[in-house]
């Protein structure tokens, strides 16, 4: 058996840098490459991608992406696991298969699919309650987009343990894109879990996934605090994190030789609490995860080792995040410079007020913030003083129109230009003529894992 | 005790926040054991919830985690209805952990002294222009 694998975090969501991952491939010593494509929301947009076009709906940046990076795995050996499918795998492996090929390149591709479970979620014979508010999915159904459960880490281990080079998924648990690769090198039991052990070996592999799954959070990026972080050093060049893992679990926190960012016990249990509720009950399809007896031991030298994850047995369910169709929003950027300022965008407001009114405009709401005074911290951030607010340089408004139209939403910017010769003076910039967009609302979920069917796929190699 | 002092957590936490759905979530960090010994008393969710209720008046639930000298905060109903509906610029509540970094809490000065001075317990490559 392998005494211990070393995998390195790749993106950590739709639109992040590749770029780092060179570093981890050359010098890191990995053997595995996961990365984390969706965000909570990503499948939102990926489903308006998929509605213009019915070949689309994964992330697209799968592509460029290991064209860059496939040759540097390749000559090495490295294996790459990503969940760039979204709502539609099967298109981002042929897009991948396809570009690859041009170059030359015929990796083994396995797809793994069987997250879909908007038909379920539409067909009414299923209580699906809101996760955290408990509503009922009625009042929403007619407006579902799509509806995803987060699969865990099995269908990964068997794509792997079937030899594929790539692995693409849609919607699965992130921690599951390594938590797989662990398993599968490392010969853990998953589906066959049974034991304390097992399930404390589990558990340190998705805090391992739960560490690596957000590319440079885990490595000294984005770290919240005042003036330390201009301690971590250069960030140009911030190397990903990488985890060396052991038979037994037991885990090394790092990143590759060279590389800028930090690996310590302050960046990693930034990124260890990141989006976590109960941290004594992490739940994820494989494991449940308890982090209260987890040690994070900073050894120097941008090491942590990471022991102490408790496991226990999966519940009966999986998660599902649904998006339904929630209106649309228009919104407005306006700037006005000194003197008045302040002022100025007050009146600029109470006309657009007059304007909507007059013209009865429908809308549910027009929310307002000042970037550069509240945008950040809202009414935790208080005003100065009419006075002063009239002294600074500018003053700029956002203001944001929220409303079931459509058409509405689409008028909203041309409410504005009249008032550059109209209005008040001094105006300094205006954005967001054609700024509508249409707001998804979010719904997360329970499913019975006995109605999802994982399902993989080897693609052939077309040589 | 010398009179208490009223100080904001940045001076002695980092924090994170994150977002699912409509809850963001803190991860609220002391830099040492003296430190977390201050927040554990100071940091309750009821504290918490008082702090960001001028702004976003919900529930807070709180779990302290001596091990890695940290507290964890979920804040209910902060985004509006969730990311993809929030209206705000900071749609995903990113900048929220600094929004709780501006909590006021009570400290005495002896106290604050033994915090501030006590070492990091993570490994730093060079001297912060704060120590």
């Amino acid at each position: 058996m392998t005494q211990s694998i070393r995998i390195g975090s790749g993106l950590g969501f739709y639109g992040d840098n590749w770029e780092p991952v060179v570093a981890s491939i050359e010098r890191g010593g990995v053997q595995f490459i996961a990365s984390d494509h969706l965000a909570e929301l990503t499948l939102a947009i990926l489903q308006k991608d998929r509605q213009r076009d019915p070949s689309l709906g994964y992330a697209r940046d799968v592509v460029p992406m290991l064209l860059r990076l496939w040759p540097l795995m390749q000559s090495r050996g490295v294996r790459f696991v990503c969940n760039a499918g979204g709502l539609n795998p099967m298109g981002a492996a042929h897009a991948v298969r396809t570009a690859l090929a041009t170059q030359g390149w015929h990796p083994r591709i396995a797809v793994v699919s069987g997250d879909d479970v908007l038909d379920k979620l539409q067909d009414g014979q299923t209580h699906f309650d809101h996760m955290m508010n408990g509503a009922e999915v009625n009042s929403v159904r007619e407006r579902l987009v799509f509806g995803n459960a987060y699969l865990g880490a099995q269908p990964i281990v068997d794509a792997l343990d079937q030899g594929a080079d790539i692995v693409i998924t849609g919607r699965v648990a992130d921690a599951a894109l390594f938590l797989g690769p662990l398993v599968h090198a490392l010969g853990w039991k998953l589906s066959d879990a049974a034991s304390a052990q097992d399930f404390n070996r589990l558990a340190q592999g998705l805090t391992v996934g739960h560490l690596l799954e957000c590319s440079g959070q885990g490595s000294g990026g984005n770290f919240g605090d005042q003036s330390h972080w201009q301690n971590i050093p250069d960030l140009s060049h911030i190397g990903y994190p990488i985890a060396e893992v052991f038979a037994d679990g037991t885990a090394i926190i790092t990143k590759a030789p060279g590389t800028g960012g930090l690996v310590n016990f302050d960046t990693v249990r930034q990124q260890l609490l990141y989006e976590v509720h109960n941290p004594h009950a992490y739940f994820s399809p494989d494991v449940v995860l308890d982090m209260g007896q987890i040690e994070l031991a900073d050894e120097g030298d941008n090491r942590v080792r990471l022991t102490g994850a408790q496991g226990s047995a999966p519940t009966p369910q999986l998660k599902v995040v649904a998006g339904f169709k929630e209106g649309f929003k228009a919104d407005v950027t306006w700037g006005f410079s000194w003197p008045d300022a302040w002022d100025k965008v007050q009146a600029a407001e109470a006309i657009v007020r007059t304007q909507l009114r007059e013209r009865k405009i429908p809308f549910d709401e027009l929310f307002v913030e000042y970037p550069g005074l509240n945008s950040a911290h809202g009414a935790l951030a208080p005003l100065p003083t009419t006075a002063e607010l009239n002294e600074r340089h500018e003053i700029w408004v956002r203001m944001v129109l929220r409303t079931p139209s459509k058409t509405a939403a689409d008028g909203f910017g041309r409410l504005f230009p009249w008032m550059a010769l109209s209005g008040p003076a001094y105006t300094c910039g205006f954005q967001g003529m054609n700024s509508s967009s249409e707001l998804l609302g979010i719904w997360p979920t329970l499913i019975d894992r006995h109605l999802v069917k994982a399902h993989v796929e080897m693609l052939e190699v077309q040589a | 005790m010398n009179t208490a002092l009223r100080i904001p957590l940045v001076q002695l936490a980092h924090a994170r926040s994150g977002d699912k759905a409509d809850w963001v979530d803190f991860g609220l960090f002391a830099w040492n054991e003296a430190g977390y010994r201050i927040l554990a008393r100071e940091v309750t969710a009821a504290k918490v919830q008082a702090h960001f209720a001028p702004w976003l008046p919900g529930q807070v639930d709180a779990w302290p985690l001596p091990n890695i000298l940290a507290m964890k905060f979920v804040l209910h109903g902060a985004l509006q209805g969730g990311g993809a509906r929030n209206l705000r610029l900071d749609n995903l509540g990113k900048a929220m952990g600094a929004a709780l970094l501006r909590m006021e809490i009570e400290v005495s000065p002896e106290e604050l002294e033994q915090a501030q001075k006590s070492p990091r317990r993570g490994w730093w490559p060079e001297v912060s222009p704060r120590s």
